[in-house]
């Protein structure tokens, strides 16, 4: 099953990518894409997390990345984050690379953690200021910022400081402060825990646009409905390697749908 | 605007320690004063420390360097352990500040809280005695030097740490002797043998005898030598702390 869920364009490893077959070096040159990573491996003592990970996001791309627990998906945003650092392997966003080029990496790079952290000496308005700051953007970020709380249904509680917050409203906090700065990649990592219906079709909303602006978006998560409504394409990464990297359309269309077509991705890996 | 970055960083740190200003500025600051208080009573009579310094005048900047450079240890170390142990961290690790820009705006942001303190004590002490400052460029420099030394250890210990108790440990263990040891109640020159020798290695001590020098114009040392020396030692726990930050010790896996 799993072998025949391999993209034959974006292939998960060992295969020539998309633009290498069907782009010119020249446009390879000047378009960069949204997240290469080749060959990245990553391990934790004797845990191998990440196993020669190949993985090329295209710029205005959604992507969605599922597996199971400890399958490796947030190993591997740490690692294009920058959180951590692979052992083998090169990664790049928008053609930096995350360790040599880390500046411009981070810059074009926005990133929605898992966890509900915040600092709670602040409020929030402030929060996304100082985070803005720290990108070296000052006042011209503030109608962004104004939009941003909107967007998010934020903006009545722009003064309230951060520890008061429910946790639907600190998620919300985590996604305006990961767009603060406007980047040109977006990693979500399952960015829809805990909030509400109204906020998820908000976020629908505020990921179309942003794949519409033409930025890439990798969406971790484990909703399946998330995955359909959002992403065009879909990697299932299992024990540390890219198992199907394969159209949500495909995917659907196979019997059961998504769903039942990522598990059986699952299963068959976890059997190999 | 180039330096934006870091900036942001330290004046975050700033309003960090100011949003609790009761614990991190005025706790400190009524301690050290009641220090004055206590010892007005019991060095007024005794045997002069310095000659031509009132005893009292002798102990005002001693304690106020020493709460300098505990609260300067204090600021970085625990925003940073509190950052690291609540995950929200993650935000400055997430954005292109380097390693340098980090350390520099943690420790900028310490040495301006030491600062604050060690001047609220001078001022608040004024009413009590007479202190010339006849060289206040040597007083803000051994300050300067302090809060920015004590900064960069803060941030040593708070990387290394993995729970709140080994940070409070460094503390007591290191911090406290290091500049309660210092000279702050005592003459380091007039000390007996191995404990002379023993102060000349605490970097504190010369910390201590240069503000004091800023003070009343008499020194242990040569302030010269303070310097170079407390500057070294500024230099040393930079280039580790910087080295740390770069390797992402303890904060990138």
């Amino acid at each position: 099953m799993a072998s025949e869920l391999v993209d034959p364009i974006h292939p998960p490893s060992g295969a020539t990518p998309l633009r290498a077959r069907c782009g010119g070096l020249a446009e390879e040159a000047s378009v960069p894409l949204a997240i290469e990573l080749r060959g990245v491996t990553k391990s934790f003592g004797a845990v191998r997390a990440l196993d020669g990970v190949d993985l090329l996001v295209e710029r205005g791309e959604a992507l969605a990345l599922v597996g199971p627990n400890g399958a490796g998906k947030s190993t591997l945003i740490n690692v294009v984050a920058g959180l951590s650092r692979a052992n083998a392997g090169t990664v790049s966003v928008l053609g930096h690379d995350v360790v040599r080029g880390y500046r411009a990496a981070r810059r074009a790079l926005g990133v929605v953690p898992q966890e509900l952290v915040f600092d709670p000496f602040f409020e929030v308005r402030e929060v996304l200021r100082l985070q803005a700051g720290y990108f070296g953007l000052g006042r011209e970020q503030n109608a962004w910022i104004e939009e941003l709380l909107e967007t998010l249904g934020l903006a009545h509680k722009a003064e309230a400081p951060m520890r008061t917050l429910s946790g639907g409203m600190k998620r919300r906090v985590l996604i305006a402060q990961a767009l603060v700065h406007r980047p040109h990649v977006v990693v979500l990592d399952e960015p829809t825990a805990g909030v509400d219906v109204e906020m998820r079709q908000a976020l629908y909303r505020l990921c179309q646009r942003l794949v519409g602006e033409g930025r890439a978006i990798v969406l971790v998560t484990h909703h399946f409905d998330e995955v359909e409504a959002l992403c065009s394409r879909v990697a299932v990464l299992v024990k540390g390697h890219i198992a199907a990297l394969v159209t949500t359309q495909r995917l659907a269309s196979c019997k059961g749908g998504l769903e039942a077509a990522v598990m059986d991705v699952v299963r068959a890996e976890g059997a190999s | 605007m180039i330096l934006r970055g870091p900036y942001t960083l330290f004046r975050k740190e700033v309003l960090r320690f100011r949003a609790v200003a009761l614990q991190t500025v005025v706790a400190p600051v009524i301690t050290a004063l009641l220090y004055v208080v206590v010892f007005a009573h019991l060095v007024a009579r005794g045997a002069e420390i310095q000659p031509g310094v009132e005893n009292l005048a002798f102990l005002v900047p001693g304690l106020a360097m020493m709460s300098l450079l505990q609260n300067a240890f204090s600021n970085s170390s625990s925003s940073l352990m509190q950052s690291k142990l609540n995950g929200n961290l993650v935000f400055v690790l997430l954005s292109p500040l380097s390693a340098l820009e980090i350390f520099a705006a943690f420790t900028a942001a310490a040495t301006v809280r030491g600062l604050v303190i060690g001047g609220a004590i001078v001022v608040g002490a004024a009413p009590f005695v007479h202190l010339p400052a006849r060289d206040p460029a040597v007083v803000v420099v051994f300050a300067i030097l302090g809060g920015a030394f004590l900064g960069a250890l803060g941030l040593i210990a708070a990387l290394c740490a993995t729970r709140f108790e080994e940070l409070a440990g460094f503390q007591s263990f290191v911090v406290v002797p290091l500049s309660f040891l210092s000279g702050v109640f005592y003459r380091v020159d007039a000390l007996r043998e191995p404990w002379r020798t023993i102060s000349l290695m605490n970097p504190c001590f010369y910390l201590v005898d240069g503000f004091r020098r800023g003070f009343f114009g008499g020194s242990a040392v040569p302030p010269g030598r303070s310097v170079a020396l407390t500057t070294a030692a500024l230099v040393v726990t930079s280039t580790a702390a910087v080295a740390l930050l770069a390797r992402g010790y303890k904060i990138r896996s």
